[in-house]
């Protein structure tokens, strides 16, 4: 039906829309907690084809029924008979998007590269797939319409076949069976571990970019790796491994040693998650105040020896807070200018989520 | 060809016959029995199975099919106007709501087929539509889905601005040479040694000159009078390539079709209604369906205190100008009487009811019916008023239920299909090629936004500086596009003075 095709052009123009304002959506928390198969909504104000109308609030219309001069009778804009020349409401449309879908939008409004997974040539899944009929096979993939069909078809060109007693026989020749190939998959593994600052100078403002971001981050990793896997530790001046429920909820006091962290990430990789099979993405978060410079060269010693040689890229988000002195990014980005492997990001505020995302997922490692 | 059940179908052929014998005159009419998605579809189509591709059917076909699962609302009916007409019943209604549907299209086809404003239409619209869509799409292929879809959604932004009385009006194709006045700006001379004085020869020269002025600006005036067909206008004189003007053409064809569906959708509608209540009553159901068919009715006829239903509206009118007329309730002699008690009991049995709500579906237009025949009894007896937005409470209020308001407000919304009037004044507005827009206001400004986006498009056409004259907040003001920004000049003061 060619219905289906205006519909499908009106949904390309709806994601379009989505495109444009997908800032305002992501640096918006109503989207999060959703599964990659489940369906977000998402209201857009109505896409309509501007003509020289009147404007609805100065018309005014016509009604039926009991009242007083002066008594309230609802919007017209909502429900009620349209009439000629009666004025438009600002009508919200609702349109449903997959998370898959969204992730695609982002994808595509961010120009995010698909991510290159390493490792996968080492592993591989055997999955079975039907792919086709053949004339033997076990009873029980038997494909009853069409060795039917075959039997139907023997009996008519045989001139056998009797309308008035439709009766067909099947007999070995027509029988027909599914048949399925082997295919190997390259299985990807992955996981993000995220790592968050929740020491005294993080406060629920940062704390909701990183939930933000790291959501966003997960829903456009989770259309690559089927499976993806996610740990969570925190830190100030210790660090732990907490679920994810928590790592968003936690709020401590205290100093920042930030290595404590990359000691007890190292120490999961190391444990879990061998290095040459695992895409590993780390994103640390922090508002950048290391508690001395002494802390800081072991973290650069460990990034330089351990994290960035073993995974895809290790990620730095900086989150602008008024008591962090930022000197972390600072002494990161001197130390490692540039390189590849290294993902730095600075987050100002909630309208500088996508950019950041950009940041560390732009290069497709 | 149709498709009807056993039982539908003998259902079909008894209520023509029905209708037939009721006085009811409609093309062949074709039922089918399609399902709630075709229906949909064709809902989104504007009641045709072929349409030229665009977003907006999609969009409307994603409103109704959305609505119909979510249980929001159901398409129950649609007919077309073409010979022979078209209608669609819906799989799975009960055998009461197709009989319904089938009395009330019976009315909407004899409205067709006789009201004068759709005699003008064109009755193989379902072929045209398809061609359309044919021509649409071969442009599609050759200069790109998106280049035309674009075009097309311009050419939607102005589908409105059509002269919706144009098709009636027999025009001469002699254009008439303006007449000269001679020396009608000479003052008065009674005696002759004064003429050099009154008119003085400087002055008089100056008046010449002037005046030769004048009438060649109107002589070179284009268009020479203002030209409420705009979208024909452009056709004709827009730098278009030549695909671009079939597509306006067609864009325009299809909305004079539509056209006169807008111009009486009270009376079309109140017209069906009228003859299904009147046939399902008499003739049609049995005693096991009234019910249903009370509820059904009931349904389709109220009335919200904000929102004015045709159905009802048109049903009610009908009704209460078979009974003046069977009563004799009309002409001077009614109009003077004054005597409360007479009026009720007037009853002159005349009997040309029938006759008269027959002869108005003939020749009235829903401006031409309210205008006629809505009374100030009606108004009081249906309990009309106008609501109005107040700005202090932010809410849409009752004003008034004065008779004089409620049916301004009705007229009002009629009129011109209740969009704004707007002409084309002029295609070389300040000697450089801009087209002066204008719109007659009349109390209400046009949305905004709106507007602006849709100057932007006429630009698109025109391809020269857009303008428009409007009332905005209370002064008169031109709106400019000039392909990069959009401009406001208020009108009663003095132009800014431009630097040079």
């Amino acid at each position: 039906m060619s219905i289906r095709e205006d519909n499908n052009r009106f949904k390309e123009i709806v994601k379009g829309k989505v495109k444009e304002d997908l800032r305002k959506y992501v640096s918006k928390g109503e989207l999060i907690g959703k599964r990659e198969d489940e369906f977000v909504k998402i209201p857009l104000p109505r896409i309509d084809i501007p003509n020289f109308r009147y404007g609805p609030k100065q018309s005014g219309g016509v009604g039926q029924g009991e009242g007083q001069q002066g008594e309230d009778v609802g919007d017209p804009g909502e429900g009620g008979q349209g009439n000629a020349g009666e004025a438009p409401g600002e009508h919200l449309l609702e349109v449903e998007l997959s998370m898959d879908e969204l992730a695609d939008i982002l994808g595509e409004k961010l120009e995010l590269p698909r991510i290159e997974p390493k490792g996968s040539k080492n592993i591989e899944a055997i999955k079975t797939k039907f792919t086709g009929l053949a004339p033997v096979g076990p009873e029980g993939l038997r494909h009853f319409k069409s060795s039917y069909k075959r039997a139907l078809k023997r009996y008519v060109s045989s001139g056998t076949y009797n309308s008035e007693d439709p009766l067909v026989i099947p007999i070995r020749r027509d029988m027909q069976y599914k048949s399925f190939k082997k295919v190997t998959k390259p299985q990807t593994q992955a996981v993000v571990i995220y790592m968050m600052d929740v020491s005294g100078s993080m406060g629920d403002e940062q704390k909701e970019i990183v939930r933000l971001e790291s959501f966003w981050i997960n829903t456009w990793l989770k259309k690559h790796y089927k499976g993806l896997e996610t740990r969570f530790i925190i830190h100030d001046a210790a660090a732990k491994e907490v679920d994810e429920d928590t790592f968003f909820r936690t709020s401590e006091s205290g100093g920042t040693l930030i290595s404590s962290a990359y000691k007890l990430c190292q120490e999961i990789i190391l444990k879990d998650y061998p290095v040459n099979e695992w895409n590993i993405y780390p994103f640390h978060f922090s508002d950048g105040d290391n508690w001395s410079s002494d802390d800081t060269r072991v973290c650069v010693k460990m990034l330089q020896e351990f994290f960035l040689p073993n995974c895809n890229a290790f990620n730095y988000g900086q989150v602008e807070s008024k008591y962090g002195s930022g000197q972390f990014l600072k002494d990161l980005q001197k130390e490692f200018g540039s390189d590849e492997r290294l993902n730095l990001s600075q987050i100002e505020s909630r309208d500088k989520i996508l950019d950041s995302i950009k940041d560390f997922l732009g290069k497709g490692r | 060809m149709a498709n009807l059940t056993p039982e539908l179908e003998a259902e079909r052929v008894r209520i023509c016959q029905i209708a037939k014998d009721a006085g009811l005159d409609c093309f062949e009419t074709i039922f089918e029995l399609i399902t709630y998605d075709q229906i949909n579809q064709f809902a989104a189509y504007g009641g045709f199975p072929v349409r030229y591709p665009h977003w907006k059917f999609g969009m409307e076909y994603e409103h109704l099919s959305k609505s119909y699962e979510y249980g929001l609302s159901k398409i129950y009916e649609m007919v077309i106007n073409t010979d022979p007409c078209y209608a669609y019943l819906m799989e799975g209604n009960a055998m009461m709501d197709q009989k319904l549907v089938m009395a009330h299209v019976y009315g909407h086809c004899d409205f067709f087929k006789n009201n004068v404003w759709f005699s003008k239409t064109n009755r193989k619209m379902m072929d045209q539509m398809a061609n359309h869509a044919t021509r649409v799409r071969r442009y599609m292929d050759r200069y790109g889905i998106d280049v035309v879809e674009n075009f097309l959604d311009v050419c939607l932004s102005i589908e409105n601005l059509i002269d919706r009385h144009s098709p009636y009006i027999e025009t001469s194709s002699v254009r008439q040479a303006p007449q000269v006045q001679e020396n009608n700006y000479l003052l008065r001379v009674d005696r002759d040694y004064m003429r050099d004085y009154i008119n003085p020869p400087a002055y008089v020269d100056e008046q010449k000159r002037r005046s030769e002025h004048e009438a060649y600006m109107k002589a070179h005036r284009f268009p020479s009078e203002p030209e409420k067909d705009i979208l024909k206008f452009l056709m004709h004189n827009a730098p278009l390539a030549d695909w671009q003007v079939d597509i306006l053409t067609l864009i325009r064809e299809e909305a004079y079709y539509f056209a006169p569906q807008g111009m009486t959708k009270t009376m079309n509608e109140g017209w069906a209604s009228y003859w299904h209540s009147k046939l399902m009553t008499t003739k049609i159901l049995n005693d096991s369906e009234i019910i249903d068919f009370a509820d059904h009715h009931a349904g389709t006829m109220a009335m919200a205190p904000n929102g004015y239903n045709p159905y009802k509206v048109g049903i009610e009118l009908f009704r209460n100008i078979e009974e003046r007329w069977n009563k004799g309730q009309f002409g001077r002699e009614w109009e003077e009487c004054d005597d409360v008690r007479a009026r009720k009991n007037w009853d002159l049995k005349l009997n040309l009811g029938r006759e008269k709500i027959f002869e108005v579906r003939k020749v009235c237009n829903d401006v031409t019916f309210i205008d006629q025949f809505l009374t100030e009894d009606f108004c009081l007896k249906n309990k009309l008023f106008v609501y109005k937005f107040n700005k202090k409470t932010q809410k849409f209020e009752i004003d008034t239920s004065n008779f004089k308001a409620v049916k301004a407000q009705i007229l009002f919304h009629m009129t011109n299909f209740g969009q704004p009037i707007i002409k084309i004044e002029d295609a070389n507005f300040e000697n450089r090629g801009e087209l002066l827009l204008s719109h007659l206001h009349e109390g209400i400004d046009m949305q905004p936004d709106f507007m602006s986006e849709t100057l932007k498009n006429v630009y698109k056409l025109w391809k020269r500086p857009v303008n428009i004259i409007t009332v905005m907040d209370d002064s008169p003001q031109l709106f400019k596009f000039d392909g990069r920004d959009y401009t406001t000049q208020k009108l009663n003061e003095e132009p800014s003075t431009k630097t040079s």
